[in-house]
């Protein structure tokens, strides 16, 4: 039994890796949940967000911090064409067919950028990747309590989008019934473009947070993937909260997991394993998820 | 197509593959061949569950990697004879299969959901297959050169020839059997409407769940094969999204639910990957890249597959 320090390092450890995880699923749920579209793609729009965040920072000399909006204006923009122009028109309307959609296009994704950037391993050096601040003995990086604060602000944001704006109460009432949107008046396809654009948007804001303290590689979004498919089911589909909590639920899983695979000296892999375990055990006890209305 | 016309053309295209090693003797022709019926056999696999069933898989690669351990360790650390092992390793994905099966059917996960856990069982496994040192962990295991039929193994390239083309012609005849048959057509009926065929007294959770065993068990058989084949498996390879990727991909571009649809996908996407690397060289990535444009491609221009260009009735 590890002693309380340790455990206390590695809750929050693994509450501010929630944070980055929360802040990737809140993207999806909004796709996921909202509008029943399944993004396969996520994970590697969140490695092309990445690359972005990394170029600017080489190239230009601009801090990942500084490039926030940029990158987000950036994804949303691909995220509204590709919905437009491709998943919306070549899915036919029918579930299926958007789940092999978008598995296409993270493939097209992967390889394009395995094609140009080669498969290494990068990383930016910041002057403050490595700054920490003590909470009660446990050391912990600056770059990931900025993380978290990014985290629930962009949570907050997405809250008050669906609930004050004309194009939140839209989406809502296309996640409802779509024909019945269509009917009053709705740019359905606009509307569910414009869902996709925020969504990848919120990928833009996570992989600007990440990047300071992780590293890109063409594979490195599929590992994240089925992280945030576990989080936006544990916190119930659609529910930006849930995300936020399901996120910390599942760093926490992750790194408690981790620790005790160490402890028992099976490795650290014993947290990836926790965090898919739980995944199966939701979607088989609980599919609507922790704060989720039974459907 | 009647039962009799499948037979014959299920008979004539066998007959003209097992003449190929008669006429040909060149190792990288035998070995196109090879390639294209391995990823054929994965893709008629995949075909019983995701294209006669309806169920899409995102993780075939669980019950491929099983099969491919099951039978590595099994004449590796228990001296098993290979034959036998084939056996044992084919039982194991099928246990596999209805492991994931009983979970998923019973709590009722369609669609996305099914998908999604099916992928979530591959990287359960693929975790697993690296902590262990039992499966050699991230290393992986080779299986140690024997080159005799007793071992499975052959020294021409015409022995794997007809070793996989055995297993493609059970994949026929699985095939054949699920179109013409009672079974089949139940499977067909659950698919095209769930509450429809339940109403009408299908036994859903039972249809789907013979379905998931049929497709592990012949997935399993291509793990197998692979190992015999390649002599080396690991986390990876086994239990990665590609060879879950490779097995739906096929079905869907030659045409999903269809007899000949699965052989078909994989005959063009391996003509396409070979001219695509003679026109582009072997650049890393490329040839994924361009799978992933026809998986898009077809999906938005041709979604019942190339089997749906021979379906005159149909265009008509």
């Amino acid at each position: 039994m590890p002693d309380f320090s340790i455990l206390f390092a590695a809750l929050l450890n693994g509450l501010t890796q929630g944070a980055v995880y929360a802040l990737i699923a809140l993207g999806l749920t909004l796709i996921y949940g909202v509008l029943h579209i399944i993004n396969f793609a996520h994970g590697a729009a969140l490695m092309l967000a990445l690359y972005a965040v990394y170029f600017l920072y080489t190239r230009l000399g601009i801090d990942p911090y500084l490039a926030l909006p940029l990158i987000t204006a950036g994804m949303f923009a691909l995220g509204y064409l590709l919905q437009r122009f491709i998943i919306g028109r070549a899915s036919h309307g029918r579930d299926e067919n958007i789940l092999l959609v978008t598995l296409g296009l993270a493939i097209v994704m992967e390889n394009l950028a395995l094609f140009v950037f080669r498969s290494d391993t990068r990383t930016i050096e910041t002057p403050y990747a490595f700054a920490t601040v003590e909470i009660a003995g446990a050391l912990i990086g600056i770059p990931k309590l900025a993380a978290l604060a990014g985290a629930i602000v962009v949570t907050a944001g997405l809250y008050i989008l669906m609930v004050r704006t004309d194009l939140g109460r839209a989406i809502r009432a296309l996640a409802k019934e779509r024909q019945g949107a269509r009917l009053v008046g709705i740019d359905v396809e606009h509307v569910l473009a414009m869902s996709f654009g925020i969504g990848l948007a919120c990928v833009g804001a996570a992989a600007s947070f990440l990047m300071p303290s992780y590293y890109v590689n063409p594979t490195v979004g599929s590992g994240f993937v089925l992280i945030a498919f576990t989080v936006v089911v544990l916190g119930g589909m659609g529910s930006f909260v849930g995300a936020l909590a399901g996120g910390f639920i599942v760093g926490i899983a992750e790194s408690l997991g981790g620790l005790y695979g160490m402890a028992l000296g099976l490795g650290e892999n014993l947290g990836q394993l926790a965090i898919f375990v739980l995944f199966i055990a939701v979607l088989l006890i609980r599919p609507q998820g922790l704060f989720g209305a039974r459907a | 197509m009647t039962l009799a016309r499948d037979l014959v053309v299920a008979g004539a295209i066998t007959a003209a593959i097992a003449a190929v090693p008669l006429v040909v003797t060149s190792g990288a022709v035998l070995n196109a061949v090879i390639l294209t019926l391995y990823a054929a056999l994965l893709g008629q696999a995949w075909n019983i569950l995701g294209g006669f069933g309806g169920q899409f898989s995102f993780g075939h690669a669980v019950f491929f990697g099983t099969g491919a351990y099951t039978a590595t360790i099994l004449q590796l650390r228990f001296g098993m004879n290979a034959w036998a092992a084939l056996v044992c390793a084919v039982a194991a994905g099928a246990c596999v299969g209805a492991l994931i099966g009983a979970l998923a059917f019973r709590y009722g996960l369609k669609g996305s959901y099914f998908a999604l856990v099916t992928l979530a069982f591959a990287e359960v496994f693929r975790i697993l297959a690296t902590t262990f040192t039992f499966t050699g962990a991230g290393v992986g295991l080779m299986l140690p050169l024997a080159e005799s039929a007793a071992a499975l193994q052959f020294t021409t390239k015409a022995g794997y020839l007809y070793l996989i083309l055995a297993l493609v012609v059970v994949g026929f005849a699985l095939h054949i059997w699920l179109k013409h048959s009672r079974f089949g057509a139940w499977l067909t009926a659950v698919r095209d409407n769930e509450m429809s065929a339940a109403a009408l007294g299908v036994d859903v959770i039972r249809v789907k769940q013979g379905a998931i065993l049929l497709s592990a068990a012949l997935m399993a058989a291509g793990g197998v094969f692979y190992v015999q084949y390649l002599h080396y498996i690991d986390p990876a390879i086994a239990y990665g999204p590609a060879v879950s990727v490779e097995a739906l991909l096929g079905p869907l571009v030659g045409g999903m639910g269809t007899v000949f649809g699965p052989l078909l996908g994989a005959v063009a996407l391996h003509l396409l990957s070979e001219s695509m690397r003679n026109l582009l060289g072997d650049a890393p990535g490329l040839s994924l890249a361009l799978y992933g444009i026809v998986l898009i491609v077809m999906v938005r221009y041709l979604p019942s597959g190339l089997m749906g260009l021979f379906d005159w009735r149909r265009r008509s």
